[in-house]
């Protein structure tokens, strides 16, 4: 066991968890922040995905004892009050989502994927969410909400 | 009309009612759902793909940390507990009935494939469960493994008393006039099909979370289902003997089904039977490993096709034999998919007077087979569409002309096909026609001339494909073999200030039924989407009805709620009528106003509503206080959703890498609701189609270990796999339901896989290839055109 | 995961000593390979030596060589102005290890240490001639690699950086596996005055494995038409489900093709 403090979505946190907590654990059994989903076993379908110190990353593939004094951002964190983020707020108007389980990653990864370069074509996008499995939207619309949100977000 | 409306009725893209929560992380799946005090429960599951259970020794593991229980086939045995059943079994074609092995929810002295439930660990913890598993000591005595679908009718019994593992044997049509017509055919096509097995892959793995109440003695289940009223029925009265009203299921947001959460699986009955055994609440998640071995796979048919054509190739008979694996045991719809969702689409789009087709259901040591997107009908538009290609070169015969020239003509409906449909209606040709045209089929030659400049094959390939969905007139099935009706259920409440709730028997998961069904209830009552809510997924709250699967809920589900609609108009006009001091027949209801015909004296619905539960002044004498009515509508008849798909590739022949360069598609679903959701459905179908016909595969060794159990071996599409999806849609209304609808979240899994191995061929056509089976993989591709190129040199 | 302790060591020598204490220890760097093997409970360590906060990220240029940190995660090499200058293809390597959130996390040390034989980075370091410093040693990559996750690194030895001579030209082509995304068949070629030097992962029985034909046939013309057809032998090329060694043998002479002529 050891003692976690972190920033998460702007809130000092500390918590009691044992030595092999996964940040996804962390998140979503001790911190009740569920929005971030487990798809897979292997760190591939990027379900997972929050900001840890402004960079994407697989919260499955991260212990949380690693991130002593990190900053994490979730899905949870990213609105502004009841404001939806520019990612969120195009996945909403382009039908970017079915189910929603693959959604929280994908917007974070789309978040990172836009603030790195907001002048995507459509094939780098494509390419940029490479770390992200939907089985709903044959990804058609995730690639015209990123587009519409790279807009939107300055591009 | 009132302000609004226009924009939230039938017919428009309304942004998503549901998209908020999923967006801002509040979404509700089960595995987000925790229970006081609640144990973990671990499966340990069989390495060994058929063995004898000689013994399970549970001593060391029961003194592990945490662990609170370890119980296993005996206890389910001494429970008398049962295991799930199949929904709809067909006859066989001597009259007997089929081979319905049982399925126990532990496996009891044999396990049969890779993945079967031996023990259930339940602890304070889910490692301490996975630990403590790790201590059972488990001897197997092991015996050679069936996995080969051809073989397997050879081979030892895998349920004792099942003669050539063989399930069924079942057939349909007419077979001495398909004989007859090969008999005088000018051109027999054969054709060998292999429909590759695939693993659905729902992003949200299976969960379950079970609580009994020693209170009131009943039971809440948490679970993944498409169907929590099917589930709660099975669960209670074929599995644990439960009194139905005793167990509450719920199915809360789902991520993703495409079938796989049909069916009732082992878990969620353990979880159900040890939260009232160990008085704790019990929670269990699938990890992807489990999903991959425990969730029912799909396709996996092995088909043996002969087309006769006249001298003027006009087909005159087809004939299909087809061996489809179903695994070890039987699920809900294991037997009807490869039978009735099958044979009966054995016509397609095309005039054929005699069809003969004969399925065996074969068991192996895998995982059990049953319904994934699509079900039966993705495997009989496989074999038809891919027969159809070949049969157009073997007459040297353009694809889509000699599709066009056997295309049912649009005069001919009602029109019964030689496997037992009767479509409604339907229009073959201009959806031919767009399809082509937005693809710019006439010049493709020219564009195979500059990719083979770069030294890249370039095809393009077609699927002219029709479905059966909007499952089902309960009549037709009950005589076909189904054991449920395939109505479905609605209950429109109206609230005092006269918002409304929708209860409906579907279950949405990813479908849109928040928004799609809000809007039939702001088209014919004229209010506010944002006044409307849709409830589905509590046994506790909706009427029985049959869940979500087979494009049904709309055409079945949106029906019924048409109706319960009619039924709350036809009450308000009585109200109406009462408080305008008017005669019944002088009420018409319009964009939300109870007016009596001909003047300006009118009632809000508001009004209504308020008046139906305030009844101060009511025609008492007539009616009931309230305002909410029920409707359980049962359709007529299948739908017959239609269309064209046509797809281009490029091939890189060095490394035999395909890449989709084009998707069109030109779909007739009768009328839609919400464009934008029907699109989207679309799309997500035809990627999981392109995804069966280039990059899946449920890999099975001869030891029967499943070698593609992880996205590290199984790959699953992603977003650079794909162009720009174009989609567009052309209208012949359903006939039979007051919608006009006919279901869309299928239609793009039917219909891409073979518009893209047809493609494929064509590409690798001039270099002398003339096959290919699912998956083409890049080695695939590459061995084809080494094996040609070799065929070739000698 | 089976229960385990972590531990953040302070430098090299503080993990080196933590490491030694430890009964059945590990080294935790990016842990893109180590944490899922432990979600899947197939190690038990008992301690975890993380490694981020011990100063091994730097890049800096040596002179005929560029020096890369331990703990530089892929991103920072990807986009390192130092390694897009020197040793592009290094950068390109980087910049298509796994996905964005792995190559955010994933370093160089830690995949060396791996040795997975469909990683990126041993191609790379073998082709170049490269050699990794630990805290007590050099290890030229010739003598680095042992066999599929397998190296010549003692239990408690830690890699301190990777130095990777600069080439003439270099470049390396991936054929990834369409399911992981790992290497099927992944070739660095890279030209120096005294010779090319060809390394293949992905596709070895053994790892990664220097191909000595590519070699000899670019070292007399170093131009996509000396590889012919048949160049490479299936001999000791693995076979699974997504390729056969004959299948990978095909595909290691085209990657090598495209490879040299990306060299330019």
């Amino acid at each position: 066991m050891r003692t976690i403090t972190m920033k998460v979505n702007g809130v000092s946190t500390s918590h009691d968890v044992p030595d092999n907590t996964l940040l996804v654990s962390f998140l979503r059994e001790t911190m009740g922040l569920t929005g971030t989903h487990i798809g897979c076993d292997t760190s591939q379908c990027g379900a997972c995905i929050v900001h840890v110190n402004g960079k994407s990353t697989k919260s499955c593939t991260i212990l949380a004892a690693q991130l002593e004094g990190a900053k994490v951002t979730t899905i949870e964190g990213i609105a502004n009050g009841d404001e939806l983020h520019p990612m969120q707020q195009a996945f909403h108007e382009n039908h970017g989502l079915q189910c929603g389980f693959c959604t929280p990653g994908m917007v974070m990864s789309a978040i990172e994927l836009v603030e790195k370069n907001k002048n995507l074509s459509e094939r780098e996008i494509r390419e940029g969410l490479e770390g992200n499995i939907c089985r709903c939207t044959g990804y058609h619309n995730i690639v015209k909400s990123v587009q519409d949100a790279a807009g939107k977000m300055g591009g | 009309m009132p302000e609004g409306t226009v924009k939230q009725g039938i017919g428009a893209s309304v942004r998503r009612k549901e998209d908020k929560r999923f967006l801002i992380g509040k979404g509700n799946y089960t595995d987000d759902i925790n229970r006081a005090g609640q144990l973990h429960v671990y499966f340990l599951r069989s390495p060994v793909a058929f063995a004898d259970i000689v013994s399970i020794d549970k001593q060391k593991a029961e003194k592990a940390s945490g662990v609170v229980a370890i119980l296993t086939g005996e206890d389910v045995a001494a429970d008398n507990l049962g295991g799930p059943i199949c929904g709809w079994v067909p006859t066989n074609k001597d009259g007997s009935a089929p081979s319905e092995p049982p399925h126990p929810i532990l496996a009891n002295g044999r396990v049969r494939y890779v993945g079967d439930h031996v023990a259930a660990v339940f602890a304070e913890t889910l490692e301490q469960a996975m630990s403590a598993a790790e201590l059972i000591d488990v001897t197997y005595s092991e015996m050679p493994a069936i996995t080969d679908l051809k073989t397997a009718m050879d081979k030892p019994q895998i349920h004792d008393g099942m003669e050539n593992n063989t399930y069924f044997d079942w057939e349909l049509g007419d077979e001495a006039a398909t004989n007859d017509a090969f008999d005088k055919a000018a051109t027999i096509v054969k054709v060998d099909i292999r429909n590759n097995r695939v693993i659905p892959n729902a992003m949200e793995p299976r969960a379950a979370v079970a609580d009994y109440d020693t209170g009131d003695e009943r039971y809440t289940l948490f679970t993944t289902s498409q169907n929590p009223q099917l589930t709660r029925l099975v669960i209670g009265a074929f599995m644990l003997n439960i009194p139905e009203s005793k167990l509450r299921v719920v199915a809360p947001d789902v991520g993703g089904g495409f079938g796989s959460k049909i069916y009732v699986y082992p878990e969620e009955a353990v979880c159900v039977w040890a939260s009232k055994k160990l008085r704790r609440a019990v929670k269990w998640t699938a990890d992807r490993t489990q999903a991959f071995l425990g969730d029912a796979h799909g396709r996996d048919h092995i088909s043996d096709v002969k087309l006769a054509l006249d001298k003027n190739n006009r087909i005159t008979g087809l004939r299909v034999d087809t061996l489809a694996n179903l695994g070890a045991y039987l699920s809900a719809f294991a037997m009807v998919t490869p039978t009735y969702l099958h044979g009966t689409l054995l016509s397609g789009v095309y005039d054929i007077p005699a069809i003969y087709t004969n399925v065996k259901g074969i068991c192996t040591n895998t995982v059990n087979v049953d319904a994934y997107r699509g079900a039966g009908r993705p495997e009989a538009t496989y074999l038809l569409e891919r027969t159809m290609d070949v049969a157009a070169k073997q007459v040297g015969m353009d694809p889509a002309e000699f599709r066009r020239l056997n295309f049912i003509p649009k005069d001919a409906f009602p029109y019964q096909t030689a496997v037992a449909l009767q479509y409604d209606v339907g229009d073959y040709e201009p959806l031919l026609d767009r399809a082509m045209a937005m693809i710019d089929y006439k010049n493709f030659e020219n564009r195979r001339a500059k990719s083979a400049k770069n030294g890249k094959c370039r095809g393009i390939g077609m699927s002219t494909y029709i479905e059966a969905c909007g499952i089902a007139p309960s009549a037709v099935v009950g005589a076909l073999g189904g054991r449920v009706g395939l109505y479905e259920s609605a209950v429109v409440r109206v609230d005092p200030t006269g918002t409304i709730s929708v209860l409906t028997g579907t279950h949405s998961h990813g479908q849109g039924h928040d928004t799609t069904f809000a809007q039939l209830v702001c088209d014919k009552l004229g209010v506010d989407i944002e006044a409307v809510e849709i409830v589905h997924g509590d046994s506790d709250r909706t009427a029985f009805g049959m869940g979500t699967y087979g494009s049904r809920s709309l055409a079945v589900g949106g029906t019924a709620i048409s109706k319960a609609l009619d039924k709350v108009i036809a009450k308000g006009k009585i109200i109406a009528a009462h408080m305008l001091e008017a005669a019944d027949a002088d009420i018409e209801f319009k964009d939300g106003k109870f007016t009596v015909t001909g003047t300006d004296r009118e009632k809000s619905f508001g009004e209504i509503a308020l008046s139906a539960y305030v009844p101060h002044n009511f025609p008492h004498d007539r009616l009931e206080p309230g305002l909410e009515e029920t409707s359980f509508y049962d359709p007529l008849n299948f739908t017959y959703p239609s269309g064209t798909h046509i797809a281009e590739v490029e091939i890189d022949p060095a490394t035999g890498v395909v890449e989709l360069m084009d998707w069109v598609c030109c779909d007739d679903f009768g009328n839609l609701i919400n464009p934008m959701v029907v699109e989207g459905q679309v799309h997500g179908g035809i990627a999981q189609g392109v995804g069966q016909a280039l990059y899946e595969e449920a890999a099975y060794n001869d030891n029967g270990q499943l070698l593609s159990a992880s996205y590290m071996d199984y790959c699953m599409p992603r977003a650079d796999h794909f162009p720009s999806l174009k989609v567009e849609n052309l209208v012949t209304a359903c006939t039979h339901n007051d919608l006009g609808v006919k279901g869309c979240g299928e239609a793009g899994a039917i219909a891409s896989p073979p518009a893209v191995i047809n493609a494929v061929v064509d590409a690798l056509s001039p270099l002398g290839v003339t096959d290919i089976t699912m998956p083409a993989t890049p080695q695939k591709v590459w061995q084809a055109i080494q094996s040609a190129q070799t065929k070739a040199a000698e | 995961m089976y229960s385990t302790k972590y531990v953040k060591a302070k430098d090299i020598d503080d993990a080196a000593t933590i490491m030694a204490s430890a009964e059945d220890g590990k080294f935790l760097a990016g842990g893109m390979t180590l944490i899922p093997t432990l979600k899947q409970r197939l190690a038990n360590p008992d301690c975890l030596v993380d490694l981020s906060a011990c100063g091994l990220s730097a890049i800096a240029d040596d002179g005929s060589a560029i020096r890369v940190g331990a703990m530089t995660r892929h991103v920072e090499v990807a986009e390192s102005a130092l390694v897009q200058k020197t040793i592009p293809a290094v950068a390109d390597l980087a910049g298509h290890i796994g996905d964005r959130q792995v190559r955010n996390c994933g370093t160089i040390g830690g995949s060396l240490a791996n040795n997975d034989p469909a990683a990126c980075y041993p191609a790379a370091l073998l082709a170049l001639g490269g050699t990794v410093h630990t805290q007590s040693r050099s290890i030229a990559a010739e003598d680095y690699f042992d066999g599929m996750f397998e190296t010549t690194l003692e239990e408690d030895e830690v890699i301190r950086e990777v130095s990777l001579p600069k080439p003439e030209k270099a470049a390396y082509v991936k054929f990834p596996n369409p399911a992981s995304r790992y290497a099927m068949v992944g070739v660095f070629v890279a030209k120096f005055a005294d010779g090319v030097r060809v390394a293949v992962t992905g596709a070895g029985e053994d790892g990664v494995f220097r191909a000595s034909d590519l070699e000899a046939a670019l070292d007399a013309n170093f131009s996509a038409d000396a590889i012919a057809d048949g160049t490479v032998s299936a001999d000791g090329l693995m076979s699974d489900i997504h390729a056969s060694a004959e299948y990978r043998a095909h595909l290691i002479g085209e990657m090598t093709r495209r490879a040299v002529t990306a060299c330019g």
